[in-house]
Order: C-alpha cells, then structure tokens, then sequence
C-alpha cells in the first residue's frame, strides 16, 4: 500500500470544487450493447465483461437487468454508475407502483426519465459514465431508445452503443428488416457479437441474449460463441509476401 | 545556491531531451524543475480560472503526469497483494503485509486484513489512510446497524455499506477492497470493491498490484467446492507468488478463515513459504557453504 498523496494536488485552488462529485473517467467498464426490434418485441445482447483499463478483469457482469414489467435496461461504460442507475430506477418503480392505480411505467416513460438525468448530470460535469439501452413493449406497441453519457437520446429499429455503433450498425442496416422472427432476430444478433468479438480488444467470449414481449423478461443464460480461423490465410499469411503481419 | 545552478545547468542542457523534453517542447517548465520562488511566483498565474473547467483539469494532469511520471487514466495499480477466496463453509482472505511509502518500506509486518464485525472482515489495498477510514467508517455503523438488527450483520450488509462509500466519494478515495465474511443466511460470501465503487459477489476475488501475476495462476488454479485446507492453501500460494515478483507486496502472508466455526487468524513467515524459481534456499552465511563438504564427485 502507498502513502501516496492525496488525489488533490497540494498547490491546486481547487476551492469548493473539491467537494462536489465529479465522475472523471471510468474504471470499471463494459463494452457494447446492441438491440433490435422483432416480431413479438425487442431482442437485446451484451457480453459480460467487465474491464479494468485493459486488463479484462471480471468476467460474470450482468450488464442488461430488468425494469419494471415492461422494460429492459442494457448499459456500457463504468459499471458503478449503472449499479447506481438501477437503484434509480428501483426507486421509481417503487413509486410508480405505490401509486397502485392499475397503471405501470412504459418503456417510452422510462427513457424518457433515464435521458432527464443523464442530460442533467451532464449539466453539473457530473456525468453518469454510461451509454443505455431501454427497450420494452407495452400494449402491443414496441420501443427501443437509447442515452449517452451526454444525454443524446434517440430511438430506433435497432440500436448499439460504443464499439457497436461501428461494427454492428451497418450489420443491422443491412441485414434488419420488420417483423423478424425470434429465430432470425438471435442470429442477426450473434452474427454481430462475433464481429465485436473479433474486433473489439474489449470484448468477452460470454455473452447472454435478453428478450422483452407482452408476456415479460427472459435473460438467456450465459454461453459462447464459436468462432472461425480456418482461412487458409490466417495460417500462413506471410506466404505471398515474406516478412508480412 | 548549488542546488539552484546544477537546476539551471539541466535546464540548459537538458531542454528538449528526455522524459521531461517533451514539456520544453509544448513551452511548459516541468514542475520538479522550477525552484521554489518560481513556482510560487508562477501559481498566482497558473490559477487556471481563464482555462475554463477543461482547462483546470488538464493542468492537474500535466503536473501529476511530470511528477510522478504517470498516466492518470490508466487504472492505478496499488501496493499490495490481496486475495479472497470462498469455500465449501465459509471464506477464507490472505494478504501480504508490506507498506512502502514511495520505494521505502515503511512497515514490513503490517495487518491489511481488517476486522468489521465478529464474522465479517475486509482486505484493504490503495492508499492506507484511505483504507483505513472506509473500514473504520463501516465498522462504527455496522456496529449500530448489529444493535438495531438484535442479530450479527450480513456480509451483504457489509459489503454494501463499503460500497456506498467508496461509490460517493469516488473522486476522493484511492481503494480497492474485497470483503469477505460468513451469515447464516447465504453462508460464505466474497465482495469485490475496486476503484470506483463497482460492488461485486465473486466466487474468489484478488486486488492489489500483486494481483496482476496472479490472473493466469487463479483461471488455472482454482475450482468450485475446495476444502477449507485446500482453499487456504491456494491463498498463501498465490500471495506468495505474488510477493515473488511484485515488488510493492512482501512480507509475511497473513490468513483470515472464516467459517459458522468462528475466525481462525493463521501466520505465514518468509522463510516457510516454498521457493519459487531462482531464489536460493536461505543460508546464515557464506562461510557455512564454503565450509559444508564438497558435493559428491559424479558417478559417470
């Protein structure tokens, strides 16, 4: 252990800044999160890694949870401002039902509240280090949106934050089409995990697939997907030109 | 007055060059290079108000970046190995016990496994003083929570109350810690709390800057259902290990069992721990093996 000083440089006026709260960057983060629209409701995928800088530290973060009866949050970025999201949330649902009047939160009322403070602690400097995706279904009508760590906030057939945004977005505006099947929706889903897998250093071998509908919230179990090497270039690949990566 | 020209003759000379060259180049003077009336003549114009808020905390960085040669976004590594572990009926925590202030070792036999409660305690790692205040903090209210409660607290309970600290005070705090304890309720339990605030229930956790040779050894080593024997055993292994090649970890290796039993505190000096690879048996002195009897002529 260190006797270091204190994070507060002796000689710095920090004045009453230093007693306000201010998230300066993350520590432990997640990586991407992609969602689309299908046929009975929304299909959500997000691995379970959780990151310390680059060392790939813990390996079994739910990063998608249930909220209410008819949403699902899924979150990247630092893990402890989601957690704190949650009790938020926990605390909104809380009320919601208390109010026991037969009616209960939609997805669309749920974003709507996430992007109000995420936008607001933006205005404070003091971010919530995280990018959220909120998808539900309520009455029959289907909703995905997603907030940045800024409060830009949109909603949209399909949606993924950070890596994903890259790499699984064109995939999906490809690829997406209405109405998909629960089958077709897991597959368009797991094609654009492995690309993710593949390219971003970040990224995990476990990922688990959630699913929203009239009926509720599955949160599949963790697994992993297989993944292809066998291209006759990647086991030689200084053949053609010696001295290649 | 000698002091100040040999600072002068660097200046001169060194301008350009080395780690702090880069510095010249942008038209800022290192602070370690500056004398003490120039910096403080240079703060009343360093306060940083007309930067903006960017402005301020970037000046913040480029100093701690000149003064201890770092990357304040990289995750810090902290001195210290510490490890818990659970098993079939409890937990069990390890820790090394050095405490280095820069390169000195300050105190070579320290305790980082914390008391909390009679049946939850906590490894701390990061800044001491920091460490020290959390636990002290969790204790006294766990302590009122177990007197409201009428019954011992839960190592949830413990747990959460670390977190909402750590998580509040997040920009202030350099800690990481793993708490560790056994209930009646879920029996053992292991809380991750790194940098930050994450709360986190693991099977086994490690933290510290130790721990970083320890990742390859636990994705190997470990498995679910150990005995209490072979769980303690792993810890002082790995810590071991770990001392081994961290320079900022050493010491002894202390032990906390915890289990439905009770706590069992458990000591493990240097020298019994096994060697690991090139270190040498330890000896009193070198006239004992000069006067040992040859080893024995090969047999060929």
């Amino acid at each position: 252990m260190n006797f270091t000083a204190s994070k507060q440089p002796e000689n710095c006026l920090l004045g009453p800044e230093s007693d306000s709260q201010r998230t300066l960057y993350p520590y432990v983060t997640g990586t991407s999160v992609v969602a689309l629209k299908y046929k009975d409701g929304i299909l959500m995928a997000a691995d379970m890694g959780g990151s310390y800088g680059s060392t790939l530290r813990y390996k079994n973060v739910e990063r998608m949870k249930p909220i209410g009866k008819h949403s699902l949050l899924g979150a990247s970025g630092e893990i402890s401002d989601f957690q704190e999201i949650l009790r938020y949330l926990d605390d909104l649902i809380l009320y919601d039902n208390m109010w026991d009047d037969g009616n209960s939160l939609g997805p669309k009322e749920v974003h709507n509240y996430l992007t109000r403070v995420m936008y607001n602690r933006r205005n404070k400097f003091n971010p919530l280090w995280n990018s959220l995706v909120l998808g539900g279904v309520k009455k029959g009508e289907k909703y995905l949106g997603t907030v940045s760590m800024i409060g830009v906030n949109f909603e949209d057939n399909h949606v993924a934050t950070g890596f994903g945004n890259h790499l699984a977005r064109p995939i999906l505006r490809q690829d997406w089409h209405e109405n998909l099947s629960f089958e077709d929706g897991v597959k368009l889903l797991e094609k654009c995990m492995r690309v993710l897998l593949y390219r971003d250093r970040s990224a995990i071998n476990k990922l688990q697939i959630a699913k929203i509908t009239e009926e509720g919230v599955t949160i599949s179990q963790p697994y992993s997907l297989k993944t292809y090497w066998e291209f006759s270039a990647f086991a030689n690949p200084a053949q053609g030109a010696v001295g290649t990566w | 007055m000698h002091v100040r020209k040999i600072i002068r003759e660097i200046r001169k000379v060194g301008r350009y060059l080395g780690n702090y060259g880069k510095f010249y180049r942008e038209g800022k003077t290192p602070i370690v290079l500056l004398t003490k009336e120039e910096n403080l003549r240079n703060k009343s114009v360093r306060s940083g108000k007309d930067l903006g808020f960017w402005g301020r905390q970037e000046q913040r960085q480029i100093r701690t970046k000149m003064d201890l040669n770092m990357d304040l976004n990289a995750p810090h590594s902290m001195g210290t190995t510490i490890i818990g572990v659970t098993y079939n009926g409890g937990v069990v925590l390890g820790a090394d016990s050095r405490t280095s202030t820069g390169m000195y070792v300050a105190n070579r036999a320290s305790d980082k496994i914390t008391q909390l409660t009679d049946n939850v305690y906590v490894c701390r790692s990061g800044s001491a003083a920091d460490s020290q205040l959390v636990s002290d903090y969790v204790r006294y209210f766990l302590h009122q929570h177990t007197i409201q409660l009428g019954q011992p607290a839960t190592v949830k309970v413990a747990a959460n109350l670390i977190r909402l600290i750590s998580y509040n005070n997040k920009n202030m705090l350099e800690t990481g810690l793993i708490v560790g304890g056994w209930d009646k309720y879920e029996g053992g339990k292991i809380y991750g709390i790194p940098l930050g605030g994450t709360l986190i229930e693991q099977p086994f956790a490690i933290g510290g800057s130790g721990s970083s040779y320890l990742y390859g050894f636990f994705d190997q080593a470990w498995k679910e259902g150990m005995t209490k024997d072979e769980a303690e055993q792993l810890v002082v292994k790995a810590v071991s290990l770990a001392i081994a090649r961290d320079g900022a970890s050493g010491g002894v290796v202390r032990t906390v069992v915890i289990n439905s039993e009770g706590v069992t505190r458990n000591f493990y000096p240097g020298d019994t721990l096994q060697l690991w690879h090139e270190e040498l048996e330890p000896q009193n002195s070198l006239l004992d093996i000069l006067n040992s009897p040859s080893p024995e002529p090969m047999n060929i």
